[in-house]
């Protein structure tokens, strides 16, 4: 019962969090300066009724909202229109609709595009914070249980240095001996040009172009998780309940699996919740190096472009990204740690 | 009947680093320095002592949580200083400890119901659920927490240090153990809360006729609920005696100095105190001949030579002395 009330109240205040994310995401676009009619079309040639004519298209003819005309420059309008005939509420009407609007620069529907590039980037922020996470807390709980060995150690050295490696410097150096010695692509998604007979082929395709992207970004989160689990796996080995449950003749591996590794797993989740949440834009430099067609690369053609459409659908995303990778952690959080539905 | 636990020439050292990085030389703590002694079946002994003199190790070793350097610790006959493995588990069932600090010795996110019951579950000792829960709810009655059902769904953060102990107690009962070994099991509680918990292992003993090895320094209590005293000094047993003698007639100085400063209640039968001089010496380099002779207020010259060994000095009472034998 505490459970599921607990469970509702993170649900809730997630939902309420991503309805203000919304709100802020719209109106933080609707006060920037210029004139979107204008910033699509660049023609200084373009005529009043052209520029009309896109706006009433675009729906930018309506009042922002109820009283509002424009935000920038402030123009006051009438506050006793039909609330629904307002640019926020068309806005999220669509939104529930799944529509995004269209892009400035390819006139292709945002929520497609994103979709697309969603998935890439999942692909290897997935597959990279898997591996990172699995070799990263092996490592670290090995390090912990021969802690002061030569294989704690070398570990130790190990993660330092991959944590200290510059990303894009990293992916740089990757990509000159991924492609030089071991043959592998330098970059993008597919290799341009092939015909596929079967999708097993075309996924083939995709794994050889994800090696060193994933490698690169496996080595850079798989320092940070190494360390943090060894340190507070080593916190938990000496508390006395861990000598309590020797005492009790607990067998040591069992001492790791249902004390040590679940007290230890609570400052985890939180670091990986964190990472998870900002890796989607995190992967920007490993993206651009590896020319990877993801959410993090298109993001910074889009603020190159002032693709504005574009740029509030991925904000959108990015905001609901973390704000699930939160509830995720809340969730998890209280199936580790009971005391925490309690507070 | 046997004793249930027979300690002879027990030693543990625990090597320290010193020195630079070209003359490293290996030195010891000594830890346990040559003791020897018996708990009988349904005994309660008390070890004290200052801290640092070897009493939680002495707990840690009977538990077979660390391993002695050299000597024999039986516990129902068997010699667990070479048991391995699956041997020393069988072994640990019949013993079972209880630690000083009931808020670190209970795992936090582990409700008390699956804290008891989880030493059942790695013996396999119950054959289904309701075995289990059964015995689980016997444990924890017979540790005070009743009834047993308020208990079990709650989070150790939710009781009081006094029911947490009760908690660590059941969990140690659980396995029916011959032997508890309690190190200091109630210094860390209210001293409203000491008494009960210390009436709780009376009992207990009464009941099932567990033996008790309790480590404490609280030498207030201890001849409440011992039946012998042994005193331990810088890794040595210096007293060992029953209780009330040597608590009446202490034979060694170091045990006449602690027992001098024990608060008395009736203060026209105030002792002259005796206080101790100096630090306790490093367990590195320890003093020649008697350990406790640089602080010892009737130390003599030959003191410094020779290495006294426990003596008769009543019945079943011994002290390690020079004085005591001639002069």
């Amino acid at each position: 019962m505490k459970r599921s009330r607990y469970i509702a109240q993170k649900v809730g205040w997630a939902l309420l969090t991503i309805l203000f994310v919304i709100t802020l995401n719209f109106f933080l676009f609707r006060v920037l300066p210029g004139d979107p009619a204008r910033a699509g079309v660049r023609d200084p040639r373009l005529t009043r009724e052209a520029v009309e004519a896109i706006r009433v298209r675009f729906g930018l003819d309506k009042p922002v909202i109820n009283c509002f005309q424009s935000l920038n420059p402030m123009e006051t309008g009438d506050c006793f229109i039909n609330p629904l005939d307002t640019q926020f509420f068309i806005y999220v009407g669509n939104l529930l609709q799944g529509e995004l609007g269209i892009s400035y620069h390819t006139n292709r529907p945002v929520a497609d595009m994103l979709m697309e590039m969603l998935w890439n980037t999942l692909l290897l922020i997935g597959l990279g914070q898997i591996l990172a996470i699995v070799l990263g807390m092996s490592l670290g709980v090995l390090a912990a249980w021969k802690a002061r060995t030569a294989v704690d150690h070398g570990a130790l050295l190990f993660s330092l240095t991959a944590w200290s490696l510059p990303t894009f410097w990293l992916g740089i150096i990757l990509l000159f001996i991924g492609s030089s010695y071991w043959g592998l692509p330098i970059g993008g998604r597919l290799t341009p040009g092939t015909v596929y007979n079967t999708s097993i082929e075309r996924w083939l395709d995709i794994g050889n172009h994800l090696i060193l992207p994933t490698l690169t970004y496996t080595i850079v989160f798989l320092g940070e998780y190494m360390l943090i689990m060894r340190s507070t796996l080593l916190d938990v080995l000496s508390e006395d309940y861990i000598l309590t449950a020797k005492a009790k003749g607990i067998s040591t591996f069992q001492i790791l699996k249902d004390h040590a590794l679940r007290n230890a797993m609570l400052p985890m989740v939180t670091i990986i919740a964190l990472n998870l949440g900002f890796t989607v834009t995190g992967a920007i430099q490993i993206e651009t190096v590896f020319s990877w067609p993801g959410l993090g690369g298109a993001i910074f053609t889009a603020v190159n472009r002032r693709d504005y459409p574009m740029l509030q659908g991925a904000f959108l995303l990015i905001a609901i990204s973390v704000i699930f990778a939160n509830l995720a952690a809340d969730l998890f959080y209280s199936y580790l740690d009971p005391r925490v539905e309690d507070s | 009947m046997s004793s249930i636990v027979e300690v002879t020439h027990l030693r543990k050292l625990f090597p320290v680093k010193k020195g630079g990085l070209f003359d490293r030389q290996e030195k010891f703590v000594h830890a346990i320095d040559d003791v020897s002694f018996t708990v009988e079946r349904g005994e309660v002994l008390a070890v004290v002592g200052e801290s640092g003199c070897g009493k939680s190790t002495l707990a840690l070793t009977l538990m077979g949580l660390e391993r002695p350097t050299s000597g024999v610790i039986q516990i129902n006959g068997q010699n667990i200083a070479t048991l391995k493995g699956k041997e020393i588990q069988v072994v640990r069932r019949h013993v079972q400890m209880i630690f000083q600090d009931p808020y670190e010795s209970l795992n936090p996110i582990m409700t008390i119901a699956d804290i008891v019951a989880e030493p059942l579950k790695v013996h396999g000792l119950v054959k289904n659920k309701q075995e289990r829960q059964e015995r689980v709810i016997r444990a924890l009655e017979d540790a005070g927490l009743k009834p047993a059902l308020n208990f079990m769904h709650r989070l150790p953060q939710e009781l009081s240090g006094g029911q947490r102990q009760r908690v660590v107690i059941a969990g140690a009962l659980v396995l029916e153990p011959e032997l508890l070994i309690a190190d200091e099991p109630v210094s860390m509680l209210d001293v409203s809360i000491r008494a009960e918990i210390l009436n709780l292992l009376l009992e207990l003993r009464q009941m099932r006729g567990i033996s008790i090895v309790m480590i404490t320094h609280d030498l207030g209590t201890v001849g409440y609920v011992a039946d012998r005293i042994a005193v331990m000094y810088l890794g040595r047993l210096v007293e060992i005696g029953p209780a009330l003698q040597v608590l009446q007639q202490p034979h060694h100085p170091y045990t006449r100095a602690l027992l001098s400063v024990v608060p008395v209640p009736n203060p026209r039968q105030r002792r002259e105190r005796v206080i101790l001089q100096g630090e306790t010496p490093n367990p590195i380099n320890l003093p020649p001949g008697c350990r406790f002779h640089p602080r010892c207020p009737v130390a003599q010259p030959r003191c410094q030579e020779t290495d006294p060994m426990l003596q008769p000095v009543a019945a079943a009472h011994e002290a390690a002395c020079l004085l005591l034998s001639s002069g």
